[in-house]
């Protein structure tokens, strides 16, 4: 049966995201041929350390994979509630979670001023959706906005944002590792190498760069890809609730209520700012072009010019775009 | 969702399943025969009402389609469109309690007006609604997007409270004429939906 629908994939973002997951691909492949590069080089030390390194940078991302839920409820201080104490929250929960046929999270709240929210969780069935105090206490949002916040957190959960990123930042840590052990060895070994081999004695610091480059290469894909997603969680979301007006008044009123907070409660949700629905902490120093590069949310602009996208697209006469599927 | 869809970060609108909603008239049957439990005639269809002219359009085009047989036998009393504290439409249809048939063919209409306008994706659920003697309320939900049902039975005289040993009981009774929603944490309540 063809089925009419409404909405055109959005090709641009799709091959954009695609772009970046190949340069992650392609710095990962040179990474991992100038490792066998170095192997082949046959020095038993540095073997160790890649070795290390890898043992250490998997076990690290697969146990912040494994338990992304805990870890993440933990450092914000939530706490899970059930339907009894927030029977509104999981009202709007439960609708959406049945307009989009995905399984319910877990429904947490943060004690935090701060209005946000996040998702996190390895999958769908593990995954906990977290609101701040901040947010459900903020006077001038409306249900509608806070719904569109919503669809946004459970659309990084539908497309499994914590697992790609995950993926996507594995490369980042060992490299990271790398750079680090690289740069121990090298203090407190450094001394004990003989004179005739002179050729190890160049290995390490060469390592040691390496990673760093991969490192520095690999972070900026990483939130350029961060940005990619939040982009398209805004997309889904906004589809989700057919009300992409709500979700742009209330990404404004949410960005413009981050200012007046106290600094401490922003520097304590800093590590989690990658799944926060805006960012918790504005980097500071560099140009508007370089603090981009490192955000991991996109401006507030771009966000807003996406959803206006969606508007006219529903606002259309006829049907506006659309395809057989 | 596919591997691509998760790579490339996108959800494809869900479509919704109609066909099941017509095993309800038997399952109606089936269900005062077991528990006495009697159709009051109502039912409604609840959808997420999409911004913008077009879906308006189609709401109203929805509307002056189910009114057309007003007066005439089966033809049922004026639909009453409420919104609900959450944001979602109801469509309520009235009939008489024995004419189930009516009543399922009128939420067809306003499910397949939509489906055909593209928005099948903002139906959220349909909902009949039964009563006992004892004036009990129970009613059955039909998730559109799962092509299940599950039963909803508040109890009277207490707020935000379901009797869940009637839902339970009803979802044994049902289990052969009808797909019963085996995932229990997708039985949302809907207080204070209209028609029930």
């Amino acid at each position: 049966m063809a089925t009419r629908t409404r909405y055109a994939p959005d090709r641009g973002l799709t091959v954009r995201m695609t772009a970046t997951m190949f340069l992650l691909g392609l710095v990962f492949v040179a990474f991992v041929a100038l490792i066998i590069g170095i192997m082949s080089a046959a020095h038993a030390s540095a073997g160790a350390i890649i070795f290390i390194a890898l043992v250490f940078g998997g076990g690290s991302a697969f146990v912040s994979l494994f338990f992304s839920d805990k870890i993440a409820l933990a450092a914000a201080g939530a706490r899970v509630v059930s339907p009894q104490e927030a029977p509104q929250l999981h009202g709007i929960v439960d609708r959406l979670c049945a307009l989009a046929d995905m399984p319910k999270p877990r429904v947490a709240i943060a004690p935090t001023r701060m209005p946000n929210a996040f998702a996190t969780g390895r999958n769908s069935k593990n995954s906990v959706l977290c609101v701040t105090d901040g947010l459900l206490r903020h006077t001038d949002l409306t249900q509608e906005e806070l719904e569109g916040i919503l669809a946004h957190e459970l659309s990084h959960v539908a497309h499994k944002d914590v697992q790609v990123m995950t993926y996507a930042s594995l490369l980042a840590i060992v490299a990271g590792l790398l750079v680090r052990f690289a740069f121990y060895s090298e203090l407190f070994g450094g001394g004990r190498r003989s004179n005739n081999d002179g050729n190890a004695a160049l290995l390490i610091p060469l390592i040691m760069l390496a990673s760093a480059v991969v490192y520095a290469i690999s972070f900026l894909l990483i939130r350029l890809l961060s940005r990619y997603r939040e982009l398209a969680a805004d997309r889904s979301g906004a589809l989700l609730t057919q009300n992409p007006s709500a979700l742009m008044s209330a990404l404004t009123k949410v960005s413009q209520g981050m200012n007046p907070i106290p600094t401490q409660d922003l520097r304590a949700a800093e590590p989690l700012n990658a799944f926060y629905f805006a960012p918790a902490m504005k980097l500071h120093g560099g140009g508007p072009s370089l603090s981009n590069a490192f955000s991991t949310h996109p401006s507030l602009k771009k966000r807003i010019e996406q959803l206006e996208k969606i508007q006219r697209e529903l606002g259309q006469p006829g049907a506006g775009p659309r395809g057989l599927r | 969702m596919g591997f691509l869809d998760t790579i490339f970060g996108r959800t494809k609108p869900v479509q919704p399943k109609l066909d099941d909603l017509f095993g309800l008239p038997s399952a109606a049957v089936q269900l005062e025969a077991a528990t006495g439990f009697k159709p009051t005639g109502s039912g409604s269809v609840s959808f997420r009402a999409a911004e913008g002219r077009p879906f308006a359009d189609i709401q109203k085009e929805v509307l002056e389609l189910l009114d057309m047989d007003n007066g005439k036998p089966g033809g049922g009393l004026p639909v009453e469109v409420t919104k609900d504290s959450y944001g979602y439409t109801w469509i309520v249809s009235n009939h008489l309690s024995d004419e189930m048939d009516a009543l399922v063919t009128d939420l067809h209409a306003v499910n397949s007006a939509l489906v055909d306008g593209g928005f099948g994706p903002q139906l959220l659920c349909t909902l009949v609604a039964f009563s006992d003697d004892n004036h009990r309320r129970l009613s059955l939900v039909y998730l559109y997007k799962r092509g299940t049902f599950y039963p909803f039975a508040p109890l009277p005289g207490r707020q935000d409270r379901r009797d869940n040993a009637l839902e339970l009981q009803v979802k044994g009774i049902l289990a052969e004429d009808l797909r019963i929603e085996q995932d229990l944490a997708r039985w949302f309540p809907v207080w204070g939906a209209p028609g029930l």
